[in-house]
């Protein structure tokens, strides 16, 4: 009701086209700036998981590799959580 | 006196280059300076129908550089002003008959008598846009809040960059103050955060414009202080140094105004 109102009153839904435009945009300026396409971003992610894992325990899964964007300065960002199984002792 | 040249280019085709050059070409002028028009968009030229100055071609570019004529031949002075001249791009002729250094020596040529030179750039990042920011001191970049003109233009931004051209200046042109408020279109802190560049102009959606392309009267002309015929001259005004603030275009919503007049004591 109130977002109903809100529209009708000419107010920004937090949802709105333009919202949904920027972060497309936002997703397609950080890829083109790279020149790094979602497949090849995929095939680092993997190759990255290999090397690592061949020397620290790692939790594969929760791993993240992406494009990140500061003004006109790109970088690749990997995020790798050193697998916890092993320090814990749980049966 | 040495004149600035400045090329005016965006990727992506439509978002408005040719009217910014005629407009930012008259509101130059009338400011008492000496521009040139150039319209680099061989084989498929428009400024000189925009200016409304296509019957009195008589030698283009391309005559230019392959030396038909002589460069001031080929000017073609736009009478309702005393210092607007246009040198019009060749219709039968195609971008290859254009080279980098060509346009840097024409520009050169006009360098030591006018104070501006404007090129109007042709869409694309081929030829076309390479010869056309080859002279170039300054880029302004054109282009319109929507996901691929903006795209386009980030495009172009990394291409004048690597070419140590850059970054160059934005104008985000036809924008819909209604549908931004609205939240149906990209919003102007958006765009500008995204391409991280500065800005020199935002002009407003107008439906003058096509009224002036009709008549090939650029709406600078009309001295409307309102809408885009205020931010063209807002930009030539920035161009030439001053310090001028931005349009508010963010109009009011219905609460705001509702509670400033409440404010107000409802009068």
């Amino acid at each position: 009701m109130m977002r109903v109102l809100e529209r009708l009153l000419g107010h920004r839904d937090r949802y709105s086209s333009g919202e949904v435009a920027k972060e497309r945009l936002r997703l397609v300026l950080a890829h083109d700036r790279a020149d790094i396409s979602p497949k090849l971003l995929a095939t680092l992610k993997d190759e990255i998981v290999a090397v690592i894992s061949r020397h620290v325990a790692i939790d594969a899964d929760s791993v993240q590799v992406n494009i990140s964007q500061s003004a006109r300065e790109t970088r690749l960002v990997a995020d790798i959580p050193l697998s916890t199984k092993r320090g814990r002792h749980k049966s | 006196m040495a004149a600035r040249v400045i090329t005016v280019t965006s990727g992506k085709g439509g978002v408005g280059k040719t009217t910014m050059v005629a407009n930012l070409g008259v509101a130059l002028a009338v400011r008492g300076q000496r521009v040139v028009v150039i319209d680099a968009d061989v084989g498929l030229r428009n400024l000189d129908v925009m200016l409304g100055l296509e019957n009195r071609i008589v030698y283009d570019l391309v005559d230019v550089i392959e030396g038909r004529c002589r460069l001031r031949q080929a000017l073609v002075h736009d009478k309702r002003l005393s210092e607007l001249f246009l040198l019009p791009a060749a219709q039968t002729r195609d971008k290859s008959a254009v080279q980098p250094d060509d346009m840097v020596r024409v520009c050169q040529g006009l360098r030591e008598e006018h104070d501006f030179v404007l090129i109007d750039s042709p869409a694309g990042i081929e030829q076309g846009f390479r010869y056309a920011v080859a002279p170039a001191d300054e880029i302004l970049i054109v282009t319109n809040p929507e996901v691929s003109a903006v795209r386009d233009a980030d495009r172009v931004i990394g291409l004048i960059e690597a070419e140590e051209q850059g970054p160059g200046r934005l104008i985000l042109n036809r924008v819909d103050t209604e549908r931004v408020r609205r939240g149906e279109m990209l919003d102007i802190p958006d765009v500008v955060g995204l391409l991280a560049i500065d800005l020199i102009g935002i002009v407003p959606e107008d439906k003058d414009i096509l009224v002036a392309a009709n008549q090939g009267q650029p709406l600078a002309f009309s001295g409307d202080s309102s809408g885009a015929c205020r931010a063209f001259h807002n930009i030539a005004r920035r161009l030439l140094g001053e310090d001028v603030p931005f349009l508010p275009l963010q109009e009011p919503g219905v609460l705001e105004r509702l509670f400033r007049f409440v404010r107000s004591g409802g009068d």
